[in-house]
């Protein structure tokens, strides 16, 4: 008796081996569906959107957070940093750039340039941009980043080439970037780059380093008028106001004298109006006593007192007179 | 059998479809060649229209060229010329393309290598005219009107610094007239040049030492006038305050001789009002200054000689009723 269910298990026709076989046929397909189904979406960053294709034509920018697209290079994404500032050095280059435009590998190229009154000056200078428009940027321009370095650079000399150097050191600073700045926002809209210009600042600018001294020189020649100056009104100072005061002192002391020459006069005449009125009571016997009393004052005062009588006249001559100055006593006492 | 001849057959259409459909990015241009022969007119290649996305063309046969779309750039080399004025500068320039035939351009160039040789060619050789003809200056300045800011504390009110040279045409222009006749000459190979600028211009080594002394003396002007200012101020200065010390001390003495000749002769006003009052008080004055004269010139050294009939020692000859007594002469 033969074991008749077996058969009746099987599909007709069918060997047992071929059944695997069949499964095999379905491992690529599944494959293709595994590889589909994980290539059917995508995450992006907060500070990126995406720019879908389909089929090459653009599709839609996607926002930040996960999406579906689809698979098998029928949907492609580019991702595009929007968000971050972005930003070119000219002239220099910070170390750890955070795009690989940032700085280029000239440098010195970058910075010498040729001023309006046909100096040579060194500029250095940043220019921050973002990416405003994903979808131009990535159609329109080739090589956005260089590009954006060569028509920043062509500006920056368009407009230190209409300045004087002066203006390119010192006073023209901010009106150069403003200027600057300006220009290239035109030029990225002709282009239509998709990228703001959002900031241009000048960092460093100098004279070249042969010609620094002479720079340096006129500094200090600034400083040294200003020493010279001030010196000289420190002399001014020291003077003047002295002599202002001495000549204040002068008038004091001669207001002074004024008034005690005044009361002088004014008090002698008071003395002498009093004795006159005494003398005019007795002029003579005024007189005597003011004339006996000022000889016995005098008189003791006197070295030599000689007396002679009216005869003897002709003593006179024969008297030897004492040397002036000289004390001799008395012959006659 | 019927599934593996259903696999064939979903096979070859995949085949079919991937060789009879293509995709054309927003990027790109494309044009379809059969056996090598252009056919058809290229897709996407107006930037009016976008045709980009996906196309189809008969399989195998016909081939798809893609080109690219977006404008390019040509950055030329660095390349030392002369000016007009003899002055050897060197002159970096570039400029924006794009493909806008891009048959002519395939068929012409092949690729993109060629295309910059060839740029770099045509910009170059009327960058050299153009800058041949004209003067340094015309290649620095763009803006013929532009009133420069003057630091006139830097440069002083009547010197030649801070001012720019003047110039006919300027740096736009010729840009413009580069581009101008370059534009025609890269026409035929299918390309477009949408602007031409210099990036650098520099003075050549030869030239920047004599910049560089000429740079120097016009610092060393700011720098002596500085000084002489300076010195031209302190002298100022210094004559300011003579003048000032003479006023104040001429002054000074002016009003202490006003002073005191204004109190002399009050002085001498209430002295002689005094004295002339009467002529009594005249011949007193007179005696008793006159005595006050004698108390103050007689002294120790003083030899007086009298004689015996003065006033003072008639005595000494005889007692008499005195005379009135003659005025001490």
């Amino acid at each position: 008796m033969k074991p008749k269910g077996f058969q009746d298990f099987m599909p007709p026709g069918l060997p047992t081996w071929r059944f695997p076989a069949q499964l095999l046929l379905l491992v690529p397909v599944a494959l293709v569906l595994f590889i589909g189904l994980f290539s059917a979406y995508f995450t992006i960053s907060p500070e990126a959107v995406a720019v879908v294709q389909r089929f090459g034509k653009f599709h839609y920018v996607a926002e930040p957070g996960l999406h579906f697209k689809l698979p098998f290079g029928i949907d492609t994404i580019t991702v595009v940093p929007i968000r971050r500032q972005l930003k070119l050095e000219f002239g220099f280059g910070s170390p750890n750039p955070s795009n690989v435009d940032q700085a280029s590998d000239v440098p010195d190229l970058e910075r010498d340039m040729v001023t309006g009154d046909l100096n040579a000056a060194q500029v250095e200078w940043i220019l921050h941009y973002s990416i405003t428009s994903p979808k131009q940027y990535l159609f329109n321009v080739r090589n956005p980043g260089p590009t954006l370095r060569d028509l920043t650079e062509s500006v920056m000399r368009d407009i230190i080439g209409d300045r004087t150097v002066d203006e390119v050191l010192t006073i023209g600073r901010a009106e150069i970037e403003a200027d600057c700045l300006g220009k290239i926002t035109i030029l990225l809209e002709r282009f239509n780059m998709g990228i703001t210009a959002e900031q241009l600042q000048l960092n460093n600018v100098h004279p070249p380093g042969p010609v620094q001294r002479s720079f340096d020189d006129v500094n200090r020649a600034q400083q040294e008028r200003e020493t010279m100056i001030n010196e000289a009104n420190s002399e001014y100072n020291r003077i003047i106001p002295k002599a202002k005061g001495l000549a204040a002192q002068r008038i004091s002391a001669a207001e002074g004298f004024a008034v005690q020459r005044i009361n002088e006069a004014e008090g002698d005449v008071a003395r002498f109006k009093e004795l006159l009125t005494q003398y005019d009571k007795a002029p003579a016997i005024t007189k005597q006593r003011l004339y006996l009393e000022t000889m016995n004052e005098v008189l003791p005062k006197v070295g030599a007192k000689i007396i002679l009588d009216e005869d003897a006249k002709q003593f006179l001559p024969l008297m030897n007179l004492p040397a002036a100055g000289t004390a001799t006593p008395a012959p006659t006492r | 059998m019927k599934f593996t001849s259903l696999l064939l057959g979903l096979g070859a259409a995949v085949i079919l479809l991937f060789s009879s459909a293509y995709t054309v990015s927003e990027t790109e241009q494309v044009f379809i060649t059969q056996f090598g022969k252009p056919v058809g007119s290229p897709v996407n290649a107006d930037p009016a229209t976008n045709q980009a996305g996906l196309h189809f063309k008969v399989p195998f046969i016909q081939q798809v060229n893609r080109i690219e779309k977006r404008i390019l750039e040509w950055d030329g080399p660095a390349v030392e010329m002369p000016t007009r004025d003899k002055l050897y500068i060197s002159v970096d320039n570039f400029a924006r393309w794009r493909i806008s035939d891009p048959q002519t351009y395939y068929e012409k160039l092949r690729d993109e290598r060629s295309a910059l040789s060839r740029l770099n060619d045509i910009i170059g050789s009327e960058t050299r005219n153009s800058i041949a003809g004209h003067d340094l200056i015309e290649l620095i300045r763009t803006l013929k009107d532009r009133k420069t800011v003057r630091d006139e504390a830097l440069v002083g009110t009547d010197s030649n610094l801070g001012v720019l040279p003047p110039i006919q045409y300027g740096r736009s222009v010729l840009e413009q007239q580069i581009l101008l006749t370059s534009q025609p000459k890269v026409k035929p190979w299918g390309i477009e040049l949408l602007d031409v600028r210099f990036k650098r211009i520099n003075y050549k080594a030869g030239v920047i030492d004599k910049i560089y002394s000429r740079m120097a003396s016009e610092r060393q002007q700011i720098a002596e006038r500085f000084r002489s200012e300076g010195a031209g101020e302190a002298a100022k200065i210094i004559g300011r305050k003579e003048r000032d010390l003479l006023a104040i001390q001429s002054e000074a003495y002016r009003k202490e001789q006003e002073i005191k000749g204004k109190a002399d002769g009050q002085a001498t006003a209430i002295y002689a009002q005094a004295y002339n009052s009467s002529p009594s008080a005249a011949d007193f004055y007179q005696f008793v200054k006159t005595l006050e004269t004698y108390q103050k010139t007689l002294a120790k050294d003083t030899t007086l000689v009298f004689t015996s009939d003065s006033d003072l020692f008639r005595l000494f000859k005889r007692i008499g009723t005195p005379t009135q007594p003659a005025p001490a002469r």
